[in-house]
């Protein structure tokens, strides 16, 4: 391998710096001294913000309500997103290319036209807004992560082993359970933890389909704007940091093992 | 009984396929794409000046509103050049890094670089844009950061330039570009080194044992095997950058964006066609640049 040339590497770590760096600031001013403004440098440095923070019943209550959300969301779309795979790697069916243009859309509209063009439809049939609605609106994205995951790992099967399952007698719940789904599994683990991260995290279309519920982005997202105890802001984001770190932490490796098998 | 359901469905393959696509298609072709019509259909209807009611006749009159009125063409227009400095911005950003990735890392140290390319892409979007309006605040790091280093004259005029500037560097143009381009970042770093991973690493050796400097090696080999991985980045950083609100919301730049008016528009001014004509900016402007990207070979790079 060739050693890259200093302008080369300043800018890589550059653009990672610029990257990272912000983050880093967020935690430094969850332990601020200073609840009106961002000053710099923080005049002094305190702990106080994480009990306060932990005392606050609404936003125990937004985490529960987010983690019930991600949860039902991530296996409504790993069930939806694994038929549609099977569906698209196995199948030539009329219209394909559009069904597969049809489902980047959710990812490649806005997140307010999603959110209000729902909002519209369940204004119009008269379905109440909360938990289900949130999902609902979630699983339209959450269910792409999903399929991208599953059809990219299909695509490297090879069509032999299927036949060779059906030749040697196995019917088709055999071969998907014995065939397809071993080398399914790290692909659908990946998916399914990116999708419960996106659905964690997810603030536009949820601000449109929650109703009067408040999952954890909404509860922080009304934080943003109170002119005081800033730092609390910082301390929640702190946690959320670190909560959506491990599934994705965990994804990354099982997408990169896998990656080696294959 | 499963397995004989099984066999069944194996001798009549279409209604395997019709088993396999009928629930994944009711959640995204009738539920969300029905929602997508029925709520951008109002971009043809108009509400009633009296009574404030929709009117359901169709008319082109909400449309024209956005096109032809002078604030809303410049709220159009802002919006819109946002979207292609943020673009850009984000290629020059990209491409180091995935030249970096691809031609010069491997093993852990790969490992270790993709992750942290890959997870600001997950973690908390509405947290990375308050870090951004943390470190631009009046008050914040970098305005101290150029007091110590003597630059206050420069940050002074810099906000003082016309179409950029603003009172303070988070609400000025240029903050909120930086803030753009920092946040969608890193959906422009990985296809872009999607698509170098595919090229094959003694290329660069040829070009320079051939006598090409790096940097015409870059500019004339990397480069266009780098134009798909681009475009397809380029999908995400133009439309995510049409549609947002947050950001705009959250800095509080002088003027609109397209997603403000359509937050604005349904919610408190309770003009559901307008925010649909609004919508509708965004949606084709997406529709002409998806095309212009697959013709650049964007969509083998997603």
């Amino acid at each position: 391998m060739e050693r890259p040339g200093w302008l080369l590497r300043m800018m890589a770590y550059g653009a990672l710096l610029f990257l990272h760096f912000p983050v880093l600031v967020v935690i430094l001013y969850a332990f601020t001294t200073e609840d009106r403004t961002y000053h710099f440098p923080p005049p002094g440095l305190t702990l106080k913000w994480f009990g306060v923070a932990f005392a606050r019943e609404d936003m125990w209550a937004a985490l529960g309500l987010s983690f019930r959300v991600a949860l039902v969301s991530t296996v409504v779309a790993l069930g939806l997103g694994l038929f549609l795979a099977l569906g698209m790697r196995f199948f030539r069916f009329a219209l394909q290319d559009s069904l597969s243009l049809l489902v980047t859309l959710p990812i490649a509209l806005p997140g307010i036209v999603t959110g209000i063009a729902l909002l519209t439809t369940f204004r119009r049939l008269g379905v109440e807004l909360g938990f289900w609605t949130i999902v609902a609106g979630h699983v339209t994205f959450t269910v792409v992560v999903v399929y991208n995951a599953a059809v990219a790992r299909l695509r490297r099967l090879p069509d032999s082993w299927i036949e060779a399952s059906l030749d040697l007698g196995a019917n088709l719940l055999q071969t998907f359970r014995h065939v397809l789904l071993p080398p399914l599994v790290p692909a659908l683990l990946s998916g399914a933890m990116l999708a419960f991260a996106l659905s964690l995290d997810e603030v536009i279309v949820t601000t449109f389909t929650a109703g009067q519920e408040k999952t954890l982005p909404i509860w922080l997202f009304s934080e943003l704007f109170r002119p005081r105890e800033r730092p609390l802001t910082n301390v929640v984001a702190v946690l959320v940091m670190g909560i959506t770190l491990v599934p994705l932490v965990v994804s990354q490796w099982l997408a990169y093992r896998d990656e080696g098998r294959a | 009984m499963l397995g004989l359901l099984a066999d069944r469905l194996y001798m009549h393959p279409r209604l395997l396929l019709f088993v396999l696509l009928v629930p994944p298609f009711l959640w995204i072709g009738v539920l969300y794409l029905g929602s997508l019509f029925l709520f951008l259909s109002h971009a043809f209807f108009r509400i009633d000046d009296f009574t404030g009611q929709i009117q359901y006749r169709p008319t082109l009159q909400t449309l024209g509103a956005v096109l032809t009125t002078p604030a809303n063409l410049d709220i159009v227009l802002r919006t819109l050049a946002m979207a292609v400095l943020t673009t850009l911005a984000c290629m020059v950003l990209a491409l180091p890094v995935a030249v970096y990735v691809s031609f010069h890392t491997q093993g852990l140290q790969r490992l270790i670089w993709l992750l942290l390319i890959v997870l600001p892409l997950w973690s908390s979007y509405l947290i990375r844009v308050y870090s951004g309006k943390l470190i631009l605040a009046q008050e914040g790091i970098l305005a101290w950061v150029a007091g110590r280093l003597g630059l206050e004259g420069v940050l002074a005029s810099l906000l003082s330039t016309p179409l950029l500037g603003g009172p303070s560097l988070s609400s000025s143009y240029f903050g909120l570009l930086l803030v753009f381009t920092y946040i969608w970042l890193p959906y422009m770093i990985l296809p872009v080194q999607n698509a170098l991973d595919r090229v094959p690493k003694n290329l660069l050796q040829a070009a320079s044992d051939l006598g090409a400097t790096p940097w015409l090696a870059f500019r004339t080999v990397v480069l266009p095997l780098a134009v798909p991985g681009l475009a397809a980045g380029s999908i995400f950083t133009f439309s995510l950058t049409l549609g947002d609100y947050i950001i705009p919301t959250l800095l509080g730049p002088p003027g609109y964006f397209v997603g403000q008016m359509v937050y604005i528009q349904q919610g408190t001014a309770g003009d559901l066609p307008l925010a649909a004509a609004f919508s509708l900016v965004p949606v084709a402007l997406v529709a002409v640049y998806l095309r212009l990207a697959r013709k650049l070979g964007a969509f083998e790079n997603l």
